[in-house]
Formats: C-alpha cells, sequence, structure tokens
C-alpha cells in the first residue's frame, strides 16, 4: 500500500531508469507519448516495472488508457486498493 | 577496384584498453587480457575453465544508464567503439550525407546474454516479466541498426555473421557498399560479448579453451608447444572506411588504404579447419589480387593464431602455400595472445591494429611464446615491437571461423 504521492515517486524511478529522463520531470499531467516521449516498447517495460514494484496487475488491454503519469498512479491506487 | 578506399577513424574498447591509444600502447608492450573470473557463476557450475580476457573498461562506465538497458552488453561495446571512431575520423564535426551513409558490422552470436538472462527470468519469474526489449537487443543485426540510428546512417545497415571471421567479413561488406556506389562512408567493424557460462561450458566441452586456470595470462600462446586452446576474450573494434574523394573533400586524416579483401569457405567441417587449407589461402590469394598486389609487397601480417594445437597450422600452411620463401620476411604478430580472442569482434580489433602497424611501422608483439613450434617457422614478433620498412607496403589481417569461413583484408600504407 501507498499513497498517490509514493506512487508517483517510484513510477519517476522507473521512468528514470529506463528513459534517463530526470525523475521532477515525471508530473501527474504529463502524457508518456506526447511530453515525455516514450515509444510503446518503453512503455510496456515501465509497466512491467511498475508490476512488480507496486505488486499490482496491469492488463495490456489497460494500458492503452494510461495517457498521463496521473492515469497510471490512479491505476496503480486503485488496483492496490 | 574502381575507388580507392581510405581508413580515417579508430575505435576500440578490448581486454588491453577502453579506447585506441590505450589498446596500441598494451599492445606494443606487450600486456596480457586474460584473468581469473570473479563471477560466482564460475564456481556455481563447476567450470571448467575460470578464467577469460574481459574488457578493460566497462561500458556502464562510460555510457548512460538508460543505454545500458536497452543494448545488448555486445550492442554497448560496439556503441564505444563507434563512437571513438567517429570522433577520431572528425565526422562529428562533418556534415555527412545520412543516405550516403551506412553500417557494416560483425558479430558471432550477437545478443547471447540478453537471450539466456530473458530464459532465466522466464522460468524464476514467467513471462510477464520478459522485457518487450529482449527480441531487439538479441537479434544478431541488433548493433547494426543501433549504430545506424546512433549516427543516422540510411545507406544501410548489414550484418556480418560468420563466427570468428566476422568482423573482417564487415571490412568486406564495406568495400562491396563503397564500390557499389551505394554509399561513400561506412561505419564497419564487430562486437562479442559472450563470455556467458554457456559459452564456457560449450566452448570446453569442444576442447577449444585452454585450460591453464592456475596461470591465466600465459594461456593464450599462439605458435607455442605449449598452446593448450583459446582464451574467451570480448569488445568490439570499429573502423571508419571511407573513398578516398569524401575523405578528401573533407580534409580528413587517413590511416591506410584499405586495398582488398578475400572472403572464401572451406566446405570441409562446420568446426575443424581443412588441414591443406586452401579455403585460407584462397581467401589470401583474392585480398591480394583485388588489392592488386604481389606477395613480395607484403611486410606483416595480424594472424587468426588463436593458440588452439590444431587452428595454428592450417593457417601456417596457407601462407606457406600462399607466400612461398617470402613467408619467412613477414613480421607476425599474433595478438590474441594478449586480448584473447574477441570471436566476431577479433577481425575488427586485429584490423585496428594492422591499420596502426602500418601507419606508425611498428609491428605490435606477440606474447607467450617460450618455445615455438618448429613445424611453424614463421617470424613472429616477441619481445620488442618490429620496424617495419618505409616505403610502400602491405599488411595483412586473417580471420577464420566455425562454419569454414574465411576472411582476409589487405591493407596499403596511406
Amino acid at each position: 500500500m501507498a499513497d498517490k504521492n509514493e506512487i508517483l515517486t517510484g513510477l519517476a524511478e522507473i521512468v528514470n531508469e529506463e528513459t534517463g529522463l530526470e525523475t521532477e520531470e515525471v508530473q501527474l499531467e504529463k502524457s508518456f507519448t506526447e511530453d515525455l516521449d516514450i515509444d510503446s516498447i518503453s512503455m510496456m517495460t515501465i509497466v512491467v516495472n511498475a508490476e512488480e514494484k507496486f505488486d499490482v496487475k496491469i492488463p495490456d488491454e489497460e494500458v492503452k488508457n494510461l495517457s498521463t503519469v496521473g492515469d497510471a498512479v490512479d491505476f496503480i491506487a486503485d488496483a492496490q486498493g | 577496384m574502381t575507388r580507392r578506399l581510405v581508413i580515417t577513424g579508430l575505435g576500440a574498447t578490448t581486454p588491453i584498453g577502453g579506447d585506441v591509444p590505450t589498446l596500441w600502447q598494451n599492445a606494443l608492450v606487450g600486456t596480457p587480457g586474460a584473468s581469473t573470473l570473479e563471477n560466482d557463476w564460475v564456481e556455481r557450475f563447476s567450470l571448467p575453465v575460470s578464467f577469460a580476457a574481459t574488457v578493460e573498461v566497462e561500458p556502464a562506465d562510460v555510457l548512460a544508464r538508460p543505454e545500458t538497458k536497452r543494448m545488448d552488453r555486445s550492442t554497448q561495446f560496439g556503441m564505444v567503439a563507434s563512437r571513438e571512431a567517429w570522433k577520431d575520423a572528425g565526422l562529428d564535426e562533418a556534415d555527412v550525407d545520412p543516405d550516403r551513409l551506412a553500417v557494416a558490422y560483425g558479430t558471432g552470436v550477437g545478443g547471447v546474454w540478453t537471450l539466456l538472462d530473458s530464459w532465466d527470468t522466464l522460468k524464476e519469474k514467467g513471462p510477464r516479466r520478459v522485457m518487450p526489449m529482449t527480441v531487439p537487443m538479441l537479434m544478431p543485426n541488433g548493433s547494426a541498426g543501433a549504430l545506424s540510428m546512433e549516427f543516422g546512417a540510411r545507406a544501410a545497415a548489414r550484418t556480418a555473421v560468420s563466427a570468428c571471421a566476422s568482423g573482417t567479413e564487415a571490412l568486406d561488406i564495406a568495400i562491396r557498399q563503397l564500390t557499389a556506389g551505394e554509399a561513400d562512408v561506412v561505419i564497419a567493424g564487430g562486437a562479442e560479448a559472450a563470455i556467458h557460462p554457456v559459452c564456457l561450458a560449450a566452448f570446453s566441452s569442444m576442447q577449444a579453451l585452454s585450460r591453464r586456470n592456475d596461470d591465466p595470462a600465459a594461456a593464450s600462446r599462439p605458435y607455442d608447444v605449449d598452446r593448450d586452446g583459446f582464451v574467451m576474450g570480448e569488445g568490439a573494434g570499429t573502423l571508419i572506411v571511407e573513398t578516398e574523394e569524401h575523405a578528401a573533400a573533407r580534409g580528413a586524416k587517413i590511416y591506410a588504404v584499405l586495398a582488398g579483401s578475400g572472403v572464401t569457405s572451406d566446405a570441409h567441417h562446420i568446426t575443424a579447419p581443412d588441414p591443406e587449407a586452401s579455403g585460407a589461402a584462397r581467401a589470401l590469394r583474392r585480398a591480394l589480387d583485388s588489392a592488386d598486389a604481389s606477395v613480395d609487397e607484403v611486410t606483416h601480417i595480424n594472424a587468426h593464431a588463436t593458440s588452439t594445437p590444431v587452428g595454428d597450422r592450417p593457417e601456417y600452411a596457407a601462407l606457406r602455400s600462399t607466400f612461398g620463401d617470402h613467408v619467412d620476411d613477414l613480421a607476425v604478430s599474433a595478438t590474441k595472445s594478449q586480448t584473447g580472442h574477441l570471436l566476431g569482434a577479433a577481425g575488427a580489433v586485429e584490423s585496428v591494429l594492422t591499420v596502426l602497424a602500418l601507419h606508425e611501422r611498428r609491428a605490435p608483439v606477440t606474447i607467450n611464446l617460450d618455445n615455438q613450434d618448429p613445424d611453424m617457422p614463421l617470424d613472429v614478433v616477441t619481445g620488442e615491437p618490429r620496424a617495419l620498412p618505409p616505403g610502400d607496403q602491405v599488411a595483412l589481417c586473417n580471420s577464420f571461423g566455425f562454419g569454414g569461413h574465411n576472411a582476409v583484408v589487405a591493407f596499403r600504407n596511406a
């Protein structure tokens, strides 16, 4: 269990590890594709790493709905229940 | 050959130097690249061979962290070597037409670490944890693709996969790309990162590796009576090959002329070299003919000479049959005695050394030659680097690979 700030911090670390983007750039309103320039392969790597880090399942068909960092944080928070 | 081709840039990361200046200085002195492996898997699997020649500078110390996660270790080596060559050639400050820039890169096995790490992940954690970058990282053309993206090479990115001849065959491909008019500049070379327990076990099973576990530094000893196998190495070498017009137009420095190449196949045995060495001899002949060179013009050879009991001899036979008595006048360097065997990168790194030998007029040394095998009476350079004569001359680099692949490239001094 983690609050949304902790999820954002953890997600930013995963994004940084995968893309080299500074963690401060990973903000809730940022679009993965438009703002952070993350391609589909990187996105899947981030999803798989997030599943492990936050102990949740993010189904493949759900990934396309996660357009912003905030969408991903919300999904992970809900999935953790 | 209608267009003269020149070498304008060099790059390397090897067990005896993480860049070309360090590699060259160490190669002149004679530096053993092999040492005992510290990895826990050596003991865990009771590997019969506990040493190898690992790179002197880890790519993770040079590359950005996300790069190391998106490129197999072999591609990381290729990237490090190619960035050095690119800068050395002055191409970072040149205006190269992307449509006239090509890649020709070799590897023996490609991303073997990526493949086997993914297999471990699948078994331990399930399919979800097998990363989406697995395929582009493990494919043998991964390096050629990554390098084409890095430098914006759009003419073509080709891959040579011919085991231990790959790095040399990449230069043959570069010659073809340039002489066919497909490109003006080619980023050519080879990379290998195969020091994995599976590879050590497999090469051990075929009795190809030295088992001198108590003295790794003395294990790679081409032409010595006590040679007992090759030493696994890793790394990459890159040469920038360019048409003379293109190099001259941008005022590039020229190390040497890439004068010709010969690639043949034995059709004899999947691993054993043809004892008659006719395939190797035909490759030597083709390289000389395509370079328009006579045997008397050749002064130096960087030999394939892996230090296996059965492999060194056929190469000698091929040299003897090609050069006749002139073979006694050749300054022969067996630099695998220092670097170990870089497999698909060997011919690339050894071509870098051959180019420098011509450019600096000094042939690098062979180490560990205590008792030369009387069946191979070559003039092997030992102790001190050998001065090469003044004037025009030709130097060759030989590579032979499992599958019966023979590749030879010929360089002339600029």
